[in-house]
């Protein structure tokens, strides 16, 4: 791999050990995917905040780095809402060490936003063809595939390294051979809704890691897109997907018509809503929608569903903080049911979520990964129903 | 120089195997070969450096201090920070080799200061026995059998 001398001496360790073994875990991974050189990046996204995943080793290291981030950054979910942490059910134990962890971070210059859609933040643009380095899987799929930037599916410690060195290695989704779709999958329906998170958790299993190009009935706005690419980043590995005619790359290329096709019909996506993921014995007993984080839109959309009503069962509702203080009068008006809108984390990342035995989600990630990394069942459905099934949601 | 005296005493040569150079440094130490890969985060206990996994091959041997050579390791990205908590408590591998390295452990090992090599010329699970006395240097990317 070609390095400028900058990053010889980087690397030779004249900026200090941090930098120093940032710019070796960069050249390896270069190494490793045959890269040519590093590239500036716009962003990172970091993975590995939640305590429940990084445990102490994560901390240890984390801690134990110097130095300042070298281009905006910000996190993934943490394990609680930082604030609201003791109605979540969290251990004072447990929240101190997610502080600690945020901390550490906040010492490298990165902003503790914890959040997976950090496209919803203000100062955080995307914008098509900037090179980022993201980790959380549904961030990198809605910014290959809806924004049309460029990014591969960081893990924490890499996409730490390139904040700190502002730049990653050149390989992967960076490159257009990569963009190229390898498989067309045909929606023989129209869609709506919860619909294209069940439609994506099929598609994921389908697609594995490679790039599905769909072509739909139905044209699914940019909340629908974040549902579909989330399910198949977790029910498979895809990290970026084009719908015909909709997402942007789709427009700009001309694209060749994959060899191998497939078509979903509306039968399987029924099979998936009437079958509940790991297992569920017991009937709905909790809520939870905003997974990935809710858009405002998203969010009016709760509220309306919850108008009038009042919830008997714990029902999550998981934004991230700046779009939850943007919007107080949506999150009053939800709150009023009895329901909480809850920042800085999510069902899946949160120990919160294991008291629960069976979830009802809109979201196909969390209804891939609930049974097998919170032992918690998932039933899928519309929000509405995720609000009457697992919320107990009826009438004043 | 340690390495030729032995080979005169023994009258048997050295024999360097080249590959990559994933992580620097270098060390020496005895093989533990696993035919499974390894996800650090589930099969390996950080404060023990033992293999806790039933299903593993290694099950209830211990990974510290070894020369330990693997495919390639596998699972969750937290699996690098397990590597640095191994190094941290003292029990980690003195050295890595893998067929063909992946990031988890590439990133592990780097963080770690532990020296990781891939890609050797002659296939380590054929040239290799459990207990074997070598070196490996990830600086230039080579390892040497010492007996």
């Amino acid at each position: 791999m070609y390095l400028t001398p900058e990053e010889e001496r980087m690397m030779a360790g004249e900026s200090g050990p941090t930098l120093q073994k940032a710019m070796e875990i960069l050249v390896a991974l270069g190494d490793i995917y045959e890269a040519d050189r590093l590239i500036p990046i716009k962003s990172a996204q970091i993975a590995g905040v939640s305590y429940k995943t990084m445990g102490d080793a994560g901390l240890e290291w984390i801690s134990d780095l110097e130095g300042k981030v070298q281009v905006p950054s910000i996190l993934n979910p943490a394990g609680m809402d930082l604030e609201r942490w003791q109605e979540m059910g969290i251990s004072a134990e447990f929240a101190e060490k997610q502080q600690e962890i945020i901390e550490a971070y906040r010492n490298l210059g990165i902003g503790v936003q914890c959040t997976c859609t950090p496209y919803y933040l203000q100062s955080f643009s995307a914008t098509y063809g900037d090179h980022l380095a993201w980790s959380e899987s549904s961030a990198v799929s809605y910014a290959n595939s809806v924004i049309g930037a460029r990014t591969n599916r960081e893990g924490g410690p890499s996409a730490l390294c390139a904040a700190l060195v502002g730049k990653t290695a050149n390989y992967g989704y960076h490159l257009d051979e990569n963009r190229i779709p390898e498989l067309m999958i045909s929606v023989d329906c129209e869609l709506d809704a919860s619909d294209y998170a069940v439609l994506g958790y099929i598609a994921g299993k389908a697609a594995g890691k490679r790039v599905p190009l769909f072509k739909m009935r139905s044209t699914p706005h940019r909340d629908q897109l974040k549902a579909l690419g989330a399910a198949m980043a977790a029910s498979g590995a895809v990290a970026l997907y084009h719908v015909d005619g909709v997402t942007p790359e789709t427009c700009r290329k001309d694209f060749e018509p994959p060899a191998e096709q497939l078509t979903i019909e509306k039968s399987q996506i029924d099979e998936v809503y009437e079958t509940v993921s790991g297992d569920g014995i017991t009937e709905c007993d909790s809520a939870a929608v905003g997974c990935p984080h809710c858009s405002p839109e998203e969010l009016e959309d709760v509220a309306a569903k919850l108008e009038g009503k009042v919830v008997d069962n714990n029902v999550w509702i998981f934004t991230s903080r700046e779009v939850a203080v943007s919007n107080p009068k949506i999150v009053e008006s939800i709150e009023r049911s009895g329901a909480k809108v809850l920042c800085d984390t999510c069902m899946v990342v949160s120990p919160a979520t294991d008291k629960f035995s069976h979830m009802a989600v809109n979201s196909g990630k969390a209804y891939a990964y609930l049974p097998g990394m919170c032992k918690v069942a998932a039933t899928i459905a519309n929000i509405e129903k995720c609000m009457e099934k697992g919320g107990g949601a009826h009438s004043d | 120089m340690p390495i030729l005296r032995n080979a005169w005493k023994k009258g048997v040569e050295p024999i360097r195997i080249k590959g990559r150079g994933i992580s620097k440094g270098s060390a020496d130490g005895e093989v533990l070969l696993s035919e499974d890969p390894i996800s650090f985060l589930g099969n390996v206990d950080p404060q023990t450096g033992k293999i806790v996994d039933p299903e593993h091959c290694l099950f209830g041997k211990n990974i510290a201090g070894k020369v330990l050579v693997f495919p390639h390791g596998k699972g969750s990205t937290v699996g690098s920070y397990v590597i640095y908590q191994l190094f941290k408590n003292g029990v980690a591998p003195v050295a890595m080799v893998n067929l063909e390295c992946e990031p988890i452990v590439a990133v592990g090992a780097i963080i770690s200061e532990i020296p990781l090599v891939d890609g050797l010329e002659s296939n380590p699970f054929e040239m290799l026995k459990d207990g074997m006395h070598v070196n490996v240097d990830g600086n230039e990317g080579w390892l040497e059998t010492k007996e």
